[in-house]
């Protein structure tokens, strides 16, 4: 079994699975259950200043977005931040560090945007002896409507201005906790290296409405006949996470600095998916408060089984590993030709293929008598929507033509050269170039 | 061809050899990944699952079902092994109907369960198709320990005991290793020589030497054992079987019915094993199915399961009962045998109607007489060749907490054991607990 040993901002931990900032890690008791169900850390629910804490509504805090079967797709929130007084929160954070010294345990922050708030609290933090601090500027709601959460996520110069005082008033890692809700991600990331944050993570939840309830004409979770948006998380977004921390990790400025990725990671494949894109460790929460926390043994038994059959040793062997290959797409190579391949073996006649093809795509796919499906290679564009819409694994697959072979949708020749959109004789700008 | 279904007499070759080939095929075909893939997505991983609860071995069922939905069956499969080596086994032979799948929350929902077993066949097939074995010696302890039987229990201890560091030596009195998975089941249950397949796998732990053809009392003493090992696991089985006590019993074509699985599963040519035209069987257990559905797929033309008490009383599964119905067996109830008759070999058995009162079986005098050129016995087995000296308790020998027998340094499991289920998969969980219990016991 592979060794999952990770270290991240030189924090060692045991796996690279953390617990993110949410409900799961709100409180002492919590979070020593995560640690004795096997987490290589957590993220302490987010703590504001001392004083009176945050109130949270009384009614319901989620709403939920099903797949097939009643499974949890999609989670959204409106839950605040913790709503415990400070001094307990500092206390229990004491106590479980000191118990679990060999876990990575970091404490969320979000004051207000003041230098004397974060001045005042860095402090109390440090001397809990917690490896490091995440700052909460992603939270799309209640507290932004305060100035706090996203509502500083998405002022890159605010952001820099917060992690230079998180640098001068504290001496260990400080991680920038990202908000989705914003145009292009690269801008407050690079906002928060400027600042001299040692990492950023990301994502926080996205700006989200679950569903309407059709009698109250109201938006669920529905409180008193009102409801709010809320914050969107689960396996839903983790497509626009994935992209965002590509982004980052390919973005020349920021290239190389240390991510960790949050945003519907399940199982051991999205955290492995999420580390060669960049990620030096994972937060998960929705997945946990789907499942419980024992749903971290598969994510360790999954990445240590995959590790052991590529001959990985170390974590670090492939973090990242995934980057160079993500790219423009007026870099992908128009020569590349493929066509799509029914295996009619595998084929349980359906008609899905054909119908996406026939009603939604490039009629190229033949109905023969007898539910015979069969691709018409002079048709077919290699769109992949047949393959998607498969419901039998393996049973589509694109196929490779090789140079030489003639496309018979162009009537051309494949050609081995790689070539792309920028030198593509209907590029006007590569024409440009050309002349 | 010589014989049919309808010749008369205990014969061989009823049937083409095509016939039996596919009567004898896997039970339940082995899930394609897909039909696997969309198996495990139905499990809801429940907190302490009901269906974990249920299995004597403790299997953590909604974890390995997670590993199989995430593509690592083969993580899945060391989550069973590392509770129930015998875990391909089990997946095959367990009554899953009224274990895991019967505890299943959707069988309660749904009546639809989690197909839990076939699940598990899959991620222990994956595995072993790997040919490679999940776990490795700790050191050596230096400490030897005698398993008597190489059943389910004592290739559970022994494999356990070997992991722990301790050598192991295990006297099987057959030929062959595997207990009943070898001999006492139903062959399309595990075909393809599973059993002996899984042995070999198991042993590749190491450690383990296989003494086979030495039988207790006969080649060996536990006296002798207890001179030579630090310990020592008694998991012997039921050697006898019990009679019918009804005259006639000693006619030819009277025959115990674990004989009759033993010689079928051993057999390298089923077309070339004798059945009877009319079989009719003596039990209400798994054995007396095993040996009714056999008989029927090698083409007896009747066959008929006759017990002495109600359905609902019938130790076999409901699904093992519908097995054999779907297989043309005939199942009657509240009959005992009284007599068989015949000149020299067994021509009709004469069976008495009975009745439960204040839950005593009484006859009701009234009796029927059915075509019978071959009965096989499966009421029951009893323990034969138990050492001498070791305390017995309703027939078996007496254990408490993991296995220990009134004996110092002598520990039993299996269906040769007090209590528990007489199951393939409560005799691995007390062979594994017995071996921890050694393994704390030694190295105290």
């Amino acid at each position: 079994m592979a060794d999952l040993t990770t270290e991240f901002l030189g924090i060692k931990s045991p796996n690279p699975f953390w617990l993110a900032s949410a409900p799961p890690t709100d409180k002492e008791y919590n979070v020593r259950r995560a640690f004795e169900a096997g987490w290589g850390g957590v993220v302490w629910k987010t703590l504001g200043s001392e004083g009176p804490p945050v109130v949270n509504v009384n009614g319901p805090r989620y709403g939920a977005i099903y797949g097939a079967d009643r499974r949890l797709l999609g989670l959204n929130n409106i839950e605040l931040i913790t709503d415990r007084p400070l001094q307990t929160n500092l206390e229990e954070i004491t106590r479980v560090k000191k118990d679990y010294p060999d876990r990575a345990l970091i404490v969320s922050l979000m004051v207000p945007c003041d230098e004397e708030s974060w001045k005042a609290i860095l402090p109390l933090v440090e001397e809990t002896g917690a490896d490091g601090i995440e700052l909460n500027f992603g939270c799309p709601h209640g507290m932004a409507e305060r100035g706090m959460g996203s509502a500083v996520g998405q002022v890159p110069e605010y952001i820099t201005m917060v992690t230079e005082w998180c640098k001068k008033y504290y001496s260990k890692p400080v991680i920038v906790k990202l908000t989705p809700n914003i145009t292009d991600i690269r801008n407050p990331a690079r906002a928060a290296f400027q600042g001299n944050a040692d990492a950023v993570s990301l994502i926080n939840t996205i700006n989200s409405i679950t569903s309407v309830d059709l009698d109250l004409m109201a938006p669920q979770p529905t409180i008193d006949g009102k409801g709010t948006h809320g914050g969107y998380c689960g396996p839903a977004v983790k497509p626009i996470a994935l992209n965002m921390v590509a982004e980052i990790a390919r973005d020349p400025q920021t290239h190389g600095k240390p991510i960790s990725a949050i945003g519907g990671i399940t199982t051991w494949r999205d955290a492995a998916e999420f580390m060669v894109m960049g990620a030096g460790n994972v937060q998960v929460c929705t997945a946990a408060m789907t499942y419980g926390f024992k749903v971290v043994q598969e994510m360790i038994s999954g990445l240590s089984q995959w590790m052991d059959d590529k001959g990985y040793t170390s974590t670090s062997d492939f973090i990242g590993q995934a980057v160079p290959n993500v790219t423009d797409w007026q870099y992908l190579n128009l020569n590349y030709v493929t066509k799509a391949k029914i295996d009619q073996d595998a084929c349980i006649k359906c008609g899905r293929c054909y119908a996406a093809c026939e009603d939604t795509s490039h009629q190229a796919i033949w109905m023969k008598p007898g539910r015979v499906f069969e691709v018409n290679d002079a048709e077919c564009v290699a769109c992949n929507l047949c393959v998607d819409v498969c419901p039998v694994e393996s049973c589509i697959s694109m196929v490779e033509l090789q140079a030489g072979e003639m496309d018979e949708r162009t009537g051309k020749v494949v050609e081995a050269e790689y070539a792309n959109w920028t030198t593509h004789p209907n590029n006007p700008a590569a024409l440009k170039a050309a002349e | 061809m010589a014989n049919s279904q309808t010749t008369s007499g205990i014969v061989a070759g009823r049937l083409p050899a095509d016939r039996i080939a596919k009567n004898f095929g896997d039970l339940h075909p082995a899930y394609q990944p897909h039909e696997a893939a969309v198996a495990a997505d139905r499990c809801y991983f429940c907190h302490d699952a009901p269906c974990m609860t249920a299995c004597p071995t403790s299997i953590d069922i909604p974890l390995f079902i997670r590993q199989i939905a995430t593509g690592t069956p083969e993580a899945a499969a060391k989550t069973i092994f590392e509770q129930n080596i015998l875990g391909g086994m089990c997946a095959r032979v367990c009554p899953t109907e009224t274990l895991c799948e019967e505890a299943c929350v959707r069988e309660t929902a749904e009546g639809k369960p989690v197909e839990i077993g076939r699940l598990q066949r899959y991620a222990t097939d994956t595995l072993m198709a790997r040919n490679a074995h999940p776990f490795t010696r700790a050191a050596s302890t230096g400490k030897k320990v005698a398993v008597v039987g190489a059943g389910p229990s004592g290739l559970a201890c022994a494999h356990r005991l070997a992991m722990l560091g301790h050598d192991v030596v295990i006297f099987e009195a057959r030929p062959k290793a595997g207990g009943l998975n070898e001999f006492g089941i139903a062959a399309y249950k595990a075909p393809n020589h599973f059993a002996e397949r899984e042995v070999a796998w198991l042993m590749q732990i190491g450690g383990i030497t296989m003494e086979e053809g030495k039988a207790l009392g006969r080649d060996i003493t536990l006296a002798g054992l207890k001179a030579d090992y630090d310990a020592v696991f008694l998991s012997i089985g039921l050697g006898g079987v019990n009679a019918l006590r009804a005259e006639g019993e000693d006619k030819d074509g009277v025959r115990d019915a674990v004989d009759f699985i033993a010689d079928l599963r051993q057999s390298g040519d089923l077309t070339g094993l004798p059945v009877g035209r009319d079989v009719v069987v003596i039990g209400g257990g798994m054995t007396a199915v095993d040996a009714a559905v056999q008989s029927k797929l090698l083409g007896a033309e009747n066959v008929t399961i006759a017990y002495r008490r109600g359905q609902e009383s019938m130790s076999a599964s409901r699904y093992e009962q519908d097995l054999a119905a779907q297989n043309g067996v005939r199942l009657m109830f509240n009959l005992r045998p009284v007599a068989v008759h015949g000149n020299g070999s067994a021509a009709e058995i004469e069976l008495e109607y009975t009745t439960t009162e204040g839950g005593k079986l009484t006859g009701t005098g009234e009796t029927i007489r059915l075509k019978a050129d071959q009965v096989f016995k499966a009421i029951g087995q009893t323990l034969t060749d138990a050492p001498e000296g070791i305390a017995i308790e309703g027939g078996k020998i007496a254990v408490t907490g993991a296995g220990r027998t009134s004996v110092a340094g002598v520990w039993a499991g299996g269906d040769c054991a007090s209590g528990g289920e007489d199951l393939t998969v409560t005799a691995v969980a007390e062979g594994r607990d017995a071996a921890l219990d050694i393994h704390a016991t030694l190295t105290a």
